[in-house]
């Protein structure tokens, strides 16, 4: 077990928020096609808000701190707002499309000793890129923005999202990454918008796409091992916990709404009114998420995929229910592993006897 | 021997886990977990106080540990993290930067 898995295991242990992802605004200077948020503010935190969570979130014991948005930069007060995580020495990650950093911003990323800061990259070519960002001009800025972060030694990360309108640009932005030194990363993952509407969800890239990617080896590595069919569920599968959310994860939006994940928007809180402690501890929607073992999910306890599979349990939420599928993660066991999943079988088995109520056209 | 003087590098993560102190390097991310004497040298390593005097005072009287092996320890423990650019050493004390500056 890694050092980093061992500090996991003892935070679960002791109940400590490890990590926390902290939207510092939904406000975003760029309107990408795919996002799922509201970008108006409603009374956003203040910066005497934020720097007090900042303190109980150290006291509490949280080490890992994503500050992102929204796009970060739009708030005026974000160097103060990092400045004050570094003081309380968090390892900051930073989430940006990076349109607004210049030199000294990246400078500055530097100085206050920024872990790692992640851009997002859609296509290397601008007319699909700014397209979905809807800001002419955004690829050449992002692009820059990570020139300069680099050349003041940070660590960038290239976030590749992809949908049905950059289908087949990954490769281009993958070697875009390796040209600018950068980590890169691919997630083929749309949300459903935060008020739920699911409009956005046409965007998601279709099955054979999908086997595409995952059987690139250019992408995955050891392809064989990574859509090797799922071994026989063991007994530490079923008593497993599907993520870290709620267990050693949490989100905290803009206006101070606890969840146990960006991805997992079930309100548990809100620390305007109650401590983040308070809530960690004592909210009956985390401790409903902490309680829910692999041996209670209904469907997927019977799925041969139980025990490697992505199922995301904030999609499932987002879907219905929190001890459901998510269809999404469903359709990834499948394409990976060309084994249909427990939730597709059933899906099937219930068309195959035809509508429960059928109506009969009256013949005159 | 000359003093050693050590200091916590800015550039680092830090926080207290079930008694034991998680350190992170950004600059190259290397992670450390420290016991509970390594803490105790690493939260006094203010780059003013002589590394032999933490160790007398921080280490010997509140763990009841031989002078000898205690330094030998510290010495190895300071090597390792300044290597890894987490704790600055000198010999002669000095002031780690408050919080990182803004340079124009
Ligand atoms: S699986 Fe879903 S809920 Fe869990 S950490 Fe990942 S995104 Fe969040
Ligand atoms: S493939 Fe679908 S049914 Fe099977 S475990 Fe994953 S989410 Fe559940």
């Amino acid at each position: 077990m890694s050092l980093m898995q061992e500090m996991n295991e003892r935070a679960l242990e002791l109940g400590v928020p490890l990590g926390v992802h902290l939207d510092v605004t939904y406000r975003c200077n760029e309107r990408c096609v795919h996002c799922y948020l509201d970008h108006d503010d409603h009374g956003e935190l203040t910066t005497v808000e934020i720097k007090d969570i900042l303190q109980q979130l150290a006291e509490a014991g949280t080490f890992f701190l994503t500050l992102s948005g929204g796009e970060v930069l739009m708030r005026r007060d974000f160097f103060e707002i990092l400045e004050h995580a570094r003081d309380l020495k968090f390892n900051v990650r930073i989430k940006t499309n990076g349109v607004m950093i210049r030199k000294s911003e990246a400078r500055r990323m530097r100085d206050l000793g920024v872990e790692q800061v992640q851009v997002s990259i859609y296509s290397r070519r601008p007319e699909i890129h700014d397209a979905i960002t809807k800001l002419p001009g955004s690829l050449k800025r992002s692009i820059e923005a990570i020139r300069l972060l680099k050349s003041q030694g940070l660590k960038v990360a290239i976030a590749n999202v992809l949908m049905t309108v950059n289908m087949g640009e990954h490769a281009g932005v993958q070697a875009l990454a390796q040209e600018l030194g950068v980590v890169y990363t691919l997630d083929p993952t749309i949300t459903p918008k935060i008020d739920g509407d699911t409009s956005i969800l046409n965007l998601r890239i279709p099955g054979s796409e999908l086997k595409a990617v995952f059987h690139n080896k250019d992408l995955v590595g050891n392809v064989e091992e990574f859509c090797a069919p799922p071994p026989k569920p063991g007994e530490d599968v079923m008593e497993g916990y599907p993520c870290s959310a709620g267990h050693t994860a949490a989100y905290i939006t803009p206006y101070g709404d606890v969840f146990p994940c960006v991805q997992f928007p079930l309100p548990s809180g809100n620390v305007r009114r109650q401590k983040f402690m308070y809530i960690w501890r004592n909210s009956p929607e985390l401790n409903e998420v902490r309680s829910i073992r692999a041996k209670d999910l209904p469907v997927c306890s019977t799925c041969s995929h139980v025990g490697t599979c992505t199922r995301c349990p904030g999609l499932a939420y987002l879907e219905g229910s929190m001890r459901g599928p998510s269809t999404a993660d469903c359709e990834k066991s499948f394409q990976r592993t060309g084994i249909l999943s427990a939730n597709m079988l059933r899906k099937a088995h219930a068309h195959s006897h035809g509508p429960l109520i059928q109506i009969q056209p009256f013949a005159a | 021997m000359s003093e050693k003087y050590i200091a916590r590098s800015s550039q680092i993560a830090a926080r207290m886990l079930g008694g034991e102190m998680m350190v992170m390097s950004s600059v190259d991310s290397t992670f450390f977990t420290l016991n509970e004497v390594a803490t105790v040298i690493w939260q006094a390593a203010d780059g003013h106080t002589p590394l032999a005097e933490i160790v007398a005072r921080n280490v010997c009287d509140e763990f009841e540990v031989d002078i000898d092996i205690a330094r030998r320890d510290a010495e190895q423990f300071v090597n390792e993290l300044s290597h890894h650019g987490i704790l600055l050493v000198s010999d002669c004390p000095f002031d780690i930067s408050p919080g990182p500056v803004e340079a124009a």
